[in-house]
């Protein structure tokens, strides 16, 4: 499709702007002033409109298609969602900060309270922070949260220590905040090899991240004794909230043993994914590390109000300009709201019956690295298609074509060929049955005719595209004006 | 099951689930979790029905104050969003779906998205950005850190005029590296240039400035730019994207590194977020920029098509080496302020900022002509501007909110022996009625 600068035409108005009712004032002195205006397109509305329309069509989506994308909870995000954030979009969030503002924004701040305490109820800790902007924000603050307390006690810690098969951005943030990363090699088992973390651990150490379940989607029994280990060395416990999903009800990552974790409310409270965010990454802590959460912090006070607490001596600071990402926790209070406590309990028991039913399903086809019960997904190998010359993308091209959304492939990095499916609790046994039958064609293709995978897809607008010349060339911005 | 809640298997279809996995119940499913890992609480109210739903969060949302008129801003913006913006942003097949990892299934997403880079270099005078950061100021934050790799220095000067919640965010994201940083004390509103030409050295990775700044002080940062770079730092220019209408842009007056929040370009105010933060450079640069980046290239048959690009300096793929840990971003509101720029035009931008300043000067030397009250800034402004008052700018404040008028950010919480200054914002909303009602109940306050 062309590109809306390339049908721009020099002179079409846009939209209608309000009516200039001041008169025009001096212009702004030379050195100040743009000398050309910026090359934005000149398009009607309509044009907007059908570009748009028409550019969404080219999309998967989680409303078109069946989404198992393997980490990133694919759920249907329900309409009524998007009707009850609009009711919060005219609220400016510098109204609570202003003197006496407080008392004007009573219904924000009454909400992020509100869904504060249950998030901490879900995850079994005892202060939360809503204002990280995304999982790997929360991470961060997370990890932030961690180093304040270890400076505070006078600790000297130099590590974070990560399990092989952790997400990316778990080394990642650990290394923003200033640390060194110790990788722990899986074991046979399908998780943390227990031996080697005893090994790698020492008074050093200032946390351990952990998935859990993992991301392999199994549950680790041996956490308990992992948190006990890392407490001994003075380490604090970190949960990554991306796979809440699978305990929702059943396991309270506080109560086992963690001390900090991030929840994605873009993932397990049903918010959508906006084609790659926002996210909403809130973090949750234990009573030792509430001195250091960032501020404004919401409080209810003695009459009932709801204030901000703008200052705290220990406090990390501020991670972002206001409260996080308010919109996307309008949406997730919605849904938590919506489903109530059983309703989040039958969330975790549907998603993990799913997962276990394409597992079941499919692994006579596909080799299982890891047989045994999974969570909320289950990791495949191409390993045997690949004795064809059949890679995992292979078959996530030819999913393309039949109208599924790829799981999640080479990832994670310890599986070789993975698939990683993650069909989340609202898809139907209908929906499954037919994936599971193309998986199957696929497998069957894979012996037949790889040639057949190799060229997909074929219906789409592009076929696969060139990644080297992309990277080479670097062209990320049209030139032309 | 008697509710739904999104979950569509029946009891017969649980039952043929069971049987194919071979186990009983779904209890037996979460037999790997041992018994005493198992929830000890999980205390939360029942559910309720959609329609329920919507009435609670009514109420909720109506112990909000109705009808405020903002003359607050402060880093986030009351404009004008055309409908077209929540109608185009609004279908499932962007908002549903998620990073474009499979390009072929997310041509619209990538080409969106390499339209919204295109918008950003067009708008900052710059080479290359990126698909978004989460805003403004972890913006600032991750160009801070990024000038930090690229000169392979430790030192940062930041204008005091910096937002001083961006500036919290900033040393936030810098306390545990051995970063040191420096803050220019603001003067008259505006930017100490000699104390920050003075703070520059051998050490310095960058120069953080906002522009127009927290006080609504535009400055020409050429200056600035020439001795940074003369001392091989970078200047960082973080700038608000309406003034881009009008004013001369960060590249044109030699940032290096241009950030900005995107709210005002469409986005709603929602209490603070989303929103979303832009990050453009130039091409050197590239390699060091954190985030998704989209890039042009063919498929097979040498149709033109996009895909994520530069990955390798990635979490996904880096790990603890990447230059971010930056994995979600803030896409669909990156995608509102595309189909904002492009429904409002080049020539509507422009117009836009034109509107933008008009009022705000009208308002400026409305309000100045109230007895007693004069202009702090030593310069130029776009649509926000200070006044000294002469009583406590706290105790007006708090008497024009009694009648549902924000007045300004009153400078107290912020800069210290600026008690009695505000800070007023004027957007194109805002109506000459409306600027000369706040001139009078000012003028009653005082």
């Amino acid at each position: 499709m062309k590109l809306i600068y390339e049908q721009s035409v020099a002179g079409r108005p846009g939209v209608k702007l309000p009516a200039a009712d001041v008169p025009r004032a001096a212009a702004l002195p030379a050195s100040l002033l743009r000398k050309e205006a910026a090359g934005l397109p000149e398009v009607s509305e309509m044009d907007v409109v059908r570009h748009y329309t028409n550019l969404s069509r080219l999309n998967f989506s989680v409303d078109t298609n069946f989404y198992p994308l393997g980490s990133c909870t694919m759920k249907y995000n329900a309409k009524v969602l998007e009707n009850v954030a609009g009711l919060f979009a005219p609220y400016h969030p510098m109204t609570p900060l202003l003197p006496t503002g407080e008392r004007f924004s009573q219904g924000a701040l009454g909400l992020l309270h509100e869904l504060g305490g249950w998030l901490a109820e879900i995850t079994g800790m005892d202060e939360v922070t809503t204002q990280p902007l995304a999982g790997a924000h929360g991470e961060m603050t997370g990890i932030m949260l961690i180093a304040a307390y270890h400076r505070a006690k006078g600790n000297k810690k130099k590590y974070v220590v990560v399990p092989d098969s952790s997400h990316g951005t778990n080394p990642a943030s650990a290394a923003m905040v200033g640390y060194e990363i110790i990788t722990v090699p899986t074991a046979p088992y399908g998780d943390m090899d227990l031996e080697l973390f005893r090994q790698a651990m020492n008074d050093e150490v200032a946390a351990v991240m952990m998935t859990c379940p993992n991301t392999l989607g199994l549950f680790n029994p041996h956490i308990k004794e992992i948190a006990d280990i890392a407490h001994s060395h003075g380490a604090l416990m970190y949960y990554d909230g991306a796979n809440l999903n699978a305990i929702l009800g059943k396991v309270r990552p506080g109560d086992v043993g963690f001390d900090v974790i991030h929840v994605n409310l873009h993932k397990t409270f049903g918010t959508p994914h906006g084609g790659g965010g926002p996210g909403s990454g809130p973090v949750g802590v234990k009573k030792s590390l509430v001195p250091f959460l960032p501020t404004p912090r919401v409080v209810k006070k003695d009459d009932g109000s709801y204030g901000l607490e703008t200052e705290h001596p220990a406090s990390i600071g501020r991670l972002a300009n206001f409260f996080g990402n308010f919109g996307v926790m309008v949406k997730a209070f919605a849904y938590m709201t919506m489903l109530g406590r059983e309703g989040l309990i039958q969330v975790s028991e549907q998603a993990v019956l799913n997962a276990n039913y394409i597992m079941s399903r499919l692994k006579d086809l596909f080799e299982v690295p890891y047989d045994q019960t999974c969570m909320h997904e289950c990791v495949f190998s191409a390993s045997r298609q690949l004795k064809q010359g059949v890679h995992a993308i292979d078959i996530a091209k030819y999913l393309i074509d039949r109208g599924y959304h790829p799981p999640t492939v080479y990832f994670p990095l310890i599986v070789k060929e993975a698939i990683m499916i993650e069909p989340t609790e609202t898809e139907s046994k209908a929906t499954m049955d037919a994936f599971i039958a193309v998986m199957r064609e696929a497998a069957e293709a894979a012996e037949k005719d790889p040639e057949a995978l190799h060229t997909a897809p074929v219906s789409m607008p592009v076929s696969r595209l060139d990644e080297t010349k992309a990277a080479r060339e670097q062209n990320v911005c049209h030139m032309k004006w | 099951m008697s509710d739904a809640n999104y979950c569509p298997n029946t009891p017969e279809e649980i039952g043929e689930m069971l049987a194919a996995i071979g186990v009983a119940s779904v209890e037996e499913l979460f037999a790997p979790i041992p018994a005493a890992l198992r929830a000890s609480s999980f205390d939360l109210p029942d559910g309720m029905s959609e329609f329920e739903l919507f009435q609670r969060m009514q109420t909720l949302a109506g112990r909000n104050t109705q009808g405020m008129i903002n003359f607050i801003g402060g880093g986030y913006y009351d404009h004008v969003i055309p409908a077209v913006v929540d109608h185009l942003s609004g279908r499932a097949e962007f908002y549903t779906a998620y990073t474009p990892y499979q390009p072929e299934c997310a041509q619209g997403t990538l080409q969106a998205l390499f339209e919204y880079q295109t918008a950003i270099c067009r708008l900052t005078g710059m080479e290359v950005a990126n698909a978004s950061l989460y805003d403004g100021a972890t913006a600032l934050a991750e160009a801070a850190m990024m000038a930090l790799r690229v000169t392979n220095r430790n030192r940062l000067v930041m204008d005091g005029g910096v937002s001083p919640f961006t500036r919290q965010v900033v040393r936030t994201y810098l306390t545990n590296l051995d970063v040191e940083i420096v803050e220019i004390a603001p003067q008259q509103g505006g930017t100490d240039q000699t104390a920050m030409l003075a703070a520059l050295n051998e050490q310095t990775a960058a120069v953080l400035v906002q522009n127009p700044n927290f006080f609504g002080t535009l400055d020409d940062l050429t200056g600035l730019a020439d001795a940074a770079h003369a001392k091989g730092a970078l200047l960082v220019a973080s700038v608000y994207p309406i003034s881009l209408g009008l004013v001369q842009s960060p590249g044109d007056m030699g940032a290096d590194i241009a950030v900005g929040d995107g709210q005002s370009l469409g986005n709603p105010l929602s209490f603070g977020g989303p929103s979303f933060g832009f990050i453009a450079t130039t091409k050197k640069y590239i390699r060091n920029l954190p985030g998704r980046i989209i890039g042009e290239t063919v498929d097979r048959e040498g149709r033109r098509g996009y895909v994520l690009t530069l990955q390798a300096r990635e979490q996904h793929i880096k790990r603890h080496k990447a230059t971010s840990n930056i994995c979600s971003n803030q896409s669909l509101c990156a995608l509102r302020g595309l189909i904002f720029l492009a429904s409002i035009g080049k020539q509507g931008f422009t117009e836009l900022a034109r509107l933008n300043y008009d009022k705000a000067e009208f308002a400026k030397s409305t309000l100045a002509a109230v007895k007693g009250v004069t202009v702090v800034n030593c310069g130029a402004t776009f649509n926000e501007f200070t006044l000294a008052l002469p009583k406590s700018a706290d105790e007006v404040v708090v008497k024009l909110l009694q009648s549902h008028v924000a007045a300004g950010v009153p400078l107290a919480a912020y800069y210290p022996g600026m008690e009695n200054c505000l800070v007023v914002t004027v957007t194109e909303k805002r109506t000459k009625d409306e600027i000369l009602a706040l001139a009078r109940e000012l003028e009653r306050a005082l």
